[in-house]
């Protein structure tokens, strides 16, 4: 498909007439999907898809339009026939003085090789591997294209081939091991190991739960869980147009009013991650930027249309401003020192379906899911039955943050709205003392 | 338009087929899907060959076989807005949001204050080699308005609804949602906010207006009642349920007062629709009737594999998603109170207006709400503005706490765009059409 949206985003500059420019984005996948429920396939099948956004402006006029194509002859008719659409309607669009396009030509090609297994080889080593369990999850894989090109003879591509298996154990009820595995080739050993270790956890899972009553824990999250809490962050948190509006959840830390542990530094690190290095409008992501250093805000996330409004520099970001490649610097917690530096407390394997419970405290609420343990004197006890938590980022992150682990994880977003995401995280899991548990 | 400034007009043109293929080989069951953007004849040849690939791959490891259709259906229904989007031109309608837009910038402390418009047209073709043709057509408008006002550190936001409001038709339902007129309330009510003191934090009498009601029927009836989720399905993704299915027929889900129907009949209501994605006729049904739980929302698949009846709600966000059990139009059926008399009978308690924080756990049991305003009452009479209001609680007990409902003047017909589930995911649209609800002895609290 690269050569065939070159093709096209020539025949779309042929088409231009005086004054006129255009943008063009391409996204694509082929991806196999599998369904697993009780250890068996409840859904499988290929979602082929091809997307082009054209992009047409005059000055600060611009209007664009999104098409599904297929790669064939009729494509070139659907762009002609989307540019003589978007001339029309530029002529009732508004000049825009927060548009901003990149002149200066940077093109890049980035092609991954792909290392992925055949669905016939990937399909009967998982149902082998779960066989006789409660097992539910999804298998995705498949290459990921994003394409950007523009009537300056700028020319981006990326493709991407990773897999992910995110699934998990149910021993009974809601008390299930979580087993995440994702990557860019698959290797039966870490595959194995995953699944051992899920196993091990299962024993535990297999005792008498305990419910805890509400109160201040001190706790251990994993990177799962500590990845739901930086999710949210992204939110606006590290949005410029959020920081000048007020509307970000970080407001008290970019004014300098509050401060989260100088064990906390958070970079934009495109270079260690899977989305492509390049944005909408066809800029370049720098490779590295700095969001929090040390507990202390450092930068935002600025698209170019913020840079217009806000008079401030643009650093490679899409319009919601939103990390793609976020990493956590490590701590020094070895991973076999988590349940002594733990002591008494929870273990929390994952949190789910967090929210702001006060936007301005950074105040969040979620819900610890799966394997979530009490520990007794570093010894795992008993499974706990599922527990809210309702604490600030200030808190959490901030003063009762004792320690980072000194090994991190890569956590592949297996987010498949629309398309499968190309986002990940570099993380470490995090002691946390007193974690306020209300329901 | 963002900050009184015209985003770029953006239109979006989707097409696309999944070819299903189901077979038997060797005695077993085999089931797969290919999904295309390419609809010529030999694009959908390719789709059916790689879906039968997948079928042979998948026999004798599906959870359950599917179920063969009895009987071809035929149907053709293309639903026409009464005021069609087009009927203004895109001049006229940014001239519209710009004076909407106006209205909402009235104090330097108002700092972003966005004016949107979404509108769709849909239409879906369902044919099967058994002889089905079922076409339908229709159009969805989502209207968005969102001020917030920021002083000494602290942000308020208002909005019409924050993403509630949705609708099948054309612009006429904009002015049924009071869209256009709406503008210079929101902005003052965020200032509003700026100003009032937190949410206190007692049990008391929660009265819930129905931009709030909508997301606690979505998520603390609509989601535990999916059968695909009872069955397991969603247990790695969206969840499980705490409803089973000896409940169905038994189970005292709320008050007497607690009607809930699965409505696919209701003009503008989101998931109006005649026939569900795997082509079965839908229609009006009791899901939970004098608070007794009867019927589940699951699709014929589900409802063979858990031998239990549910409704027609086997629905696919687009064509690159294979259907799965989603809601639909689930909606609470009117009580008998006007509003007045609903703030009437309460002594002690809090009226709280649009969801802003959802948040519930996998089996859809404990959950928390933050709302953006809340209003105190005391005596049957509102009293202070109150910042920040959250409420905490679990299903189970909540709708067994319901103790009055609005009327039938009193409903509004909302819903979601973005309701998420399944894997891979999906966001799809679902109605609720629901009164104001009051509930008693509800854990309340505020913020920071």
């Amino acid at each position: 498909m690269r050569e065939h949206f070159f093709r096209l985003s020539e025949h779309a500059g042929q088409m231009l007439s005086n004054g006129e420019g255009f943008l063009a984005r391409y996204s694509g996948e082929r991806s196999r999907f599998v369904r697993f429920n009780r250890a068996a396939i409840r859904q499988s099948g290929t979602v082929e898809q091809h997307y082009l956004t054209v992009e047409l402006f005059r000055g600060r006029k611009h209007v664009s339009e999104r098409l599904t194509i297929t790669g064939g002859p009729d494509d070139e008719k659907r762009l002609e026939a989307s540019v003589l659409y978007l001339r029309e309607m530029l002529a009732s669009a508004l000049g825009d003085p927060h548009f901003l396009v990149n002149q200066q030509v940077q093109s890049t090609e980035h092609n991954a090789v792909d290392l992925l297994p055949a669905s016939q080889v990937a399909i009967p080593a998982i149902l082998n591997a779960v066989g006789g369990t409660d097992f539910v999850g999804f298998y995705a894989a498949g290459p990921i294209h994003h394409g950007f090109s523009n009537s300056f003879g700028q020319r981006n591509w990326s493709t991407v081939h990773s897999f992910s298996v995110d699934g998990c154990f149910y021993l009974h009820a809601d008390k299930a091991v979580k087993l995440s595995y994702s990557g860019t080739h698959w290797d039966e050993k870490q595959f194995a190991a995953k699944l051992a270790a899920a196993k091990t956890q299962m024993e535990f899972l297999d005792r008498p739960a305990k419910t805890i009553p509400p109160g201040g824990y001190r706790v251990f999250m994993a990177s799962a869980a500590v990845e739901e809490i930086l999710g949210i962050l992204g939110w606006g948190g590290f949005s410029l147009a959020a920081h000048r509006t007020a509307t970000t959840p970080l407001l008290r830390l970019a004014r300098g009013e509050a401060a989260l542990s100088p064990l906390v530094t958070l970079n934009e690190n495109i270079g260690a991650g899977l989305a492509p290095n390049f944005q909408d409008e066809g800029f370049l992501k720098p490779a590295t930027v700095s969001l929090i250093s040390h507990g202390r805000y450092k930068e935002c996330l600025t698209s170019p249309r913020s840079a217009e409004e806000f008079q401030a520099a643009q650093n490679g970001a899409n319009a919601d401003e939103s990390p793609l490649a976020l990493e956590m610097a490590p701590g020094d917690l070895p991973e076999s020192e988590i349940l002594r530096a733990l002591g008494t407390g929870l273990l929390i394997g994952n949190l789910w379906y967090l929210n702001f419970s006060d936007r301005n405290a950074c105040r969040l609420t979620g819900m610890t899911r799966f394997a979530t343990f009490w520990v007794e004197n570093g010894e795992i006890a008993a499974p706990v039955n599922v527990m809210r938590f309702d604490d600030s980022i200030y808190r959490m992150l901030g003063g009762n943050l004792v320690a980072l682990t000194a090994a991190r994880d890569w956590r592949l977003s297996t987010d498949s709205y629309e398309s499968r995401s190309s986002a990940s995280m570099h993380i470490p899991g995090a002691l946390i003392e007193d974690l306020r548990l209300t329901l | 338009m963002t900050r009184g400034i015209s985003d770029p007009i953006r239109r979006g043109e989707d097409i696309g087929a999944m070819v299903t293929i189901t077979l038997t080989c060797g005695g077993q069951a085999g089931a797969g899907y290919a999904a295309t953007s390419d609809i010529s004849t030999s694009g959908l040849a390719r789709a059916g060959k790689e879906a039968l690939d997948w079928a042979r791959l998948s026999a004798g490891h599906l959870v359950a076989a599917p179920k063969p259709r009895a009987t071809a259906r035929h149907h053709e229904q293309i639903s026409v807005p009464a005021v069609p989007w087009d009927s203004v031109s895109s001049a006229g309608k940014l001239d519209r949001l710009h004076q909407l837009a106006r209205n909402l910038k009235r104090d330097d402390r108002i700092t972003h204050w966005q004016t949107n418009l979404f509108f769709t047209d849909e239409e879906t073709v369902f044919a099967g080699s058994g002889g089905d043709f079922i076409r339908e057509g229709r159009s969805i408008i989502v209207p968005g308005i969102e001020a917030s006002a920021s002083a000494t550190g602290e942000t308020q936001t208002r909005t019409l609804g924050r993403g509630g409001m949705i609708r099948q038709g054309g612009l006429e339902q904009l002015d049924e949602l009071e869209f256009w007129n709406a503008g210079e309330r929101i902005a003052e009510e965020a200032l509003e906010l700026l100003a009032a003191p937190n949410c206190p934090c007692v049990v008391t009498d929660l009265l819930l207006a129905p931009d709030q009601m909508y997301i606690q029927i979505h998520e603390s009836i609509g989601h535990p009642l999916e059968l695909d989720r009872i069955l397991g399905d969603e247990r790695n993704y969206a969840g499980t349920s705490f409803v089973t299915l000896d409940m169905f027929g038994s189970y005292q889900y709320g008050s007497p007062l607690l009607n809930v129907t699965f409505d696919p009949d209701i003009p503008g209501e989101a998931a109006d629709y005649a026939f569900d994605d795997n082509g079965d006729r839908a229609e009006r049904s009791h899901l939970i009737r004098d608070g007794i739980l009867l019927r589940a929302l699951g699709g014929a698949s589900s409802q063979a594999r858990a031998n239990t009846p549910g409704v027609a709600n086997a629905r696919a966000c687009n064509w690159n998603r294979p259907p799965i059990d989603r809601m639909a139009n689930i909606n609470i059926e009117p009580g008998g109170c006007s509003f007045d008399e609903l703030v009437a009978q309460i002594e002690d308690g809090i009226f709280m207006q649009t969801n802003t924080s959802w948040s519930i756990d996998d089996s859809r049991n404990k959950f928390q709400f933050g709302c953006e305003r809340g209003v105190l009452i005391k005596n049957g009479k509102f009293g202070a503005v109150v910042k920040n209001p959250n409420y905490r609680g679990v299903s189970a007990d909540f709708w067994r706490s319901l103790k009055a409902l609005g009327n039938a003047a009193t409903v509004r017909v909302l819903g979601t765009p973005t309701c998420g589930k399944g894997e891979p995911n999906q966001a799809i649209r679902v109605g609720h059409a629901t009164p104001p609800g009051l509930f008693s002895s509800v854990q309340i609290f505020g913020g920071a």
